[in-house]
């Protein structure tokens, strides 16, 4: 991707994803910060970019459906989805609230634009898997996008869904690991070490790539190369930092689940404001 | 729907009507789906599976992977139905089942072969006492256990458009004969299969035929007992369990599976909030499967007419 224009504008949807997500985790006080910062990218070049959807239809049969199966990092998709106008920005500050249409993780049959309700990690593995199957059984062209954590591969789940989905021939499916290098306890390495993804996948019939993953104009050269289809499924390791765009964040490691109080807030949305007025201006 | 019991065993095998019924259905119906964990040649569907790969898809070994992708195959717009013996049709895929299922609003249909004693040879591992219970605690879900080969065909048709999670907990053998081929039995009732005035004995699966014949042996000795054929387990159906336990003032359940979260309780539930009666459990106990014949194994845990009779004696007299 050479247009710089393009990738300005793709580096500011980013922003305003990383300012909606912080806007939504403050208004309850705390939440996944760490974990849907780190995507704030991806999903600025998916639904700035890459998908075929519509918000004003969300159940759309032939859109492309992302499925965001480490569901904590549900408020980066809600910051993007509200950005792309599924539903009222304002909405984003009732995450979590009693009655509300935004829950910590996503849930399909609660919010507009949400195709695939995750939380239990590995479980989006297999639902994105059927999804892809289902759609070209049905004839469908469109693809699936799987956004799964480092920390959630440790789960055998993923493992199963992604050897079915090589047996299978899925072309169709794109799976973008977000090898953050952190998981709730610390680091994955210290954790529960997993080896080289990239690797792994390979091994296990995907055509892989790996960039970094903080990097919209690397990202969008990975997804782009996807959209030739063919007979084996895709999977770039997005090599990321967890927290990435705002430095406290990224230099915390227990950054999982974390409070965002009113000073925080107005601290790294300051910092995220500069950025953007630098990058608009 | 007409009842013909007479004790014989029904000529049908229950994997050969699974092995013909599912691909009935998906011949029927474009949107219909089936998966299974590398036991199709135990139900019979290797070789439509094998022809027809992209209606009936073996998952392999990998249940928690199977119930996911029938999630997202619901999702696309189709009706799954997934098999897998009963304790990995349950246990094993269990979180998958009740979100990515039951959470998430996708229907799958789930057939559980061998359950309880009925999986004899495969012994403890492969004994399903308690996945009555666990279905039965998913929100919308649907519980089934076919009484016999006409039973289970009707029932499995119905799954497959109706919404919610499905369980079907089949034998894969021979079971007696209750229904008259053809019969249409309708999810939710509870056919009377044979009146009484002094208890009512509610059954399902195998212990259908076990309660017949107990009914018989105590018509013998001047007792009047009724036997209700529960194949619906969830949705209880309401109405007759009370109607029954008014009628009769005395109530046994009988059930190839655990005395926790099963028939029993379903049935003492409706009971404790309509009309207390005393009331006994045939079940397995507290207690683990294990390996045997499946006679040897009904003795074992206390799964025969001769066990119902002495409940149904003893409930009686504690009206």
């Amino acid at each position: 991707m050479r247009d710089q224009k393009e990738v300005k504008a793709l580096k500011t949807f980013a922003v305003r994803i990383r300012l909606a997500t912080l806007e939504a985790i403050h208004a309850i006080g705390s939440g996944h910060v760490g974990g849907a910062l780190s995507i704030a990218d991806v999903l600025a070049v998916l639904y700035g970019r890459e998908m075929n959807v519509r918000a004003e239809d969300p159940r759309w049969p032939d859109r492309d459906k992302l499925v965001c199966s480490k569901g904590h990092a549900g408020p980066g998709v809600y910051g993007t989805l509200a950005l792309k106008g599924y539903f009222p920005y304002e909405e984003l500050k009732t995450l979590n609230r009693n009655g509300t249409r935004l829950p910590s993780h996503c849930d399909r049959t609660k919010t507009p634009g949400i195709d695939v309700t995750t939380g239990s990690l590995g479980q989006g593995t297999s639902q994105a898997v059927g999804l892809a199957l289902g759609d070209r059984l049905k004839g469908r062209k469109d693809r699936v996008f799987l956004i799964v954590g480092d920390g959630e591969m440790d789960e055998g789940q993923c493992w199963e869904a992604f050897a079915f989905a090589a047996a299978r021939k899925l072309g169709n499916l794109v799976v973008l690991i977000d090898w953050n290098k952190k998981q709730l306890d610390g680091l994955c390495d210290d954790v529960l070490p997993m080896g080289s993804f990239a690797q792994k996948m390979t091994a296990f019939g995907f055509d892989t790539v790996q960039v970094d993953g903080n990097d919209v104009e690397a990202v969008a050269a990975a997804l782009e190369r996807t959209r030739q289809g063919g007979d084996k499924p895709y999977a770039i390791v997005l090599d990321t930092v967890k927290g990435a765009g705002v430095a406290d964040v990224a230099n915390t490691v227990m950054n999982h689940s974390i409070p965002v109080n009113d000073e925080k807030f107005e601290k790294w949305t300051g910092e995220l404001k500069a950025e953007l007025a630098e990058l608009e201006g | 729907m007409k009842i013909v019991y007479n004790g014989e065993m029904d000529k049908r095998l229950c994997k050969e009507v699974l092995g013909a019924t599912i691909p009935a259905i998906l011949e029927s119906d474009p949107d219909a789906i089936y998966l299974d964990a590398d036991l199709m040649s135990c139900i019979g569907t290797l070789k439509y599976g094998q022809q027809h790969p992209d209606r009936a898809i073996d998952c392999g070994i990998a249940e928690a992977n199977m119930a996911g992708v029938a999630a997202g195959l619901a999702m696309a717009g189709f009706k799954p139905i997934i098999h897998s013996f009963g304790i990995f049709a349950s246990r094993r895929c269990f979180d998958q089942i009740f979100l990515s299922g039951g959470y998430a609003k996708n229907d799958i249909t789930v057939i559980g072969s061998d359950p309880g004693v009925t999986a004899a040879m495969n012994g403890g591992t492969h004994m399903p006492f308690e996945d009555v219970a666990l279905y039965r605690v998913i929100p919308g879900a649907t519980v089934l256990e076919p009484t016999d080969p006409t039973c289970l065909a009707s029932l499995l048709k119905q799954c497959v458009d109706r919404p919610g999670i499905k369980y079907i907990r089949v034998s894969r053998k021979s079971l007696a004969k209750v229904y008259e081929e053809g019969s249409e039995l309708i999810i939710g009732k509870a056919p009377v299969l044979r009146d009484g005035t002094d208890v009512t004995i509610f059954a399902a699966g195998i212990m259908v035929h076990e309660a017949m014949q107990a009914a018989a042996s105590l018509e013998q000795q001047g007792i009047s007992a009724a036997v209700v054929d529960c194949y619906t387990i969830k949705p209880i159906d309401r109405e007759t369990v009370i109607a029954m336990a008014k009628k009769t003032g005395a109530v046994v359940a009988a059930e190839n599976a655990s005395r926790h979260g099963g028939l029993y309780s379903a049935v003492l539930e409706v009971l404790a909030e309509n009309c207390p009666v005393p009331a006994a459990n045939v079940s397995v106990e507290d207690e683990f499967g294990e390996v045997g014949t499946q006679g040897y194994l009904q003795e074992r845990f206390g799964l025969t007419a001769a066990h119902i009779e002495e409940q149904a004696k003893a409930v009686i007299a504690r009206k």
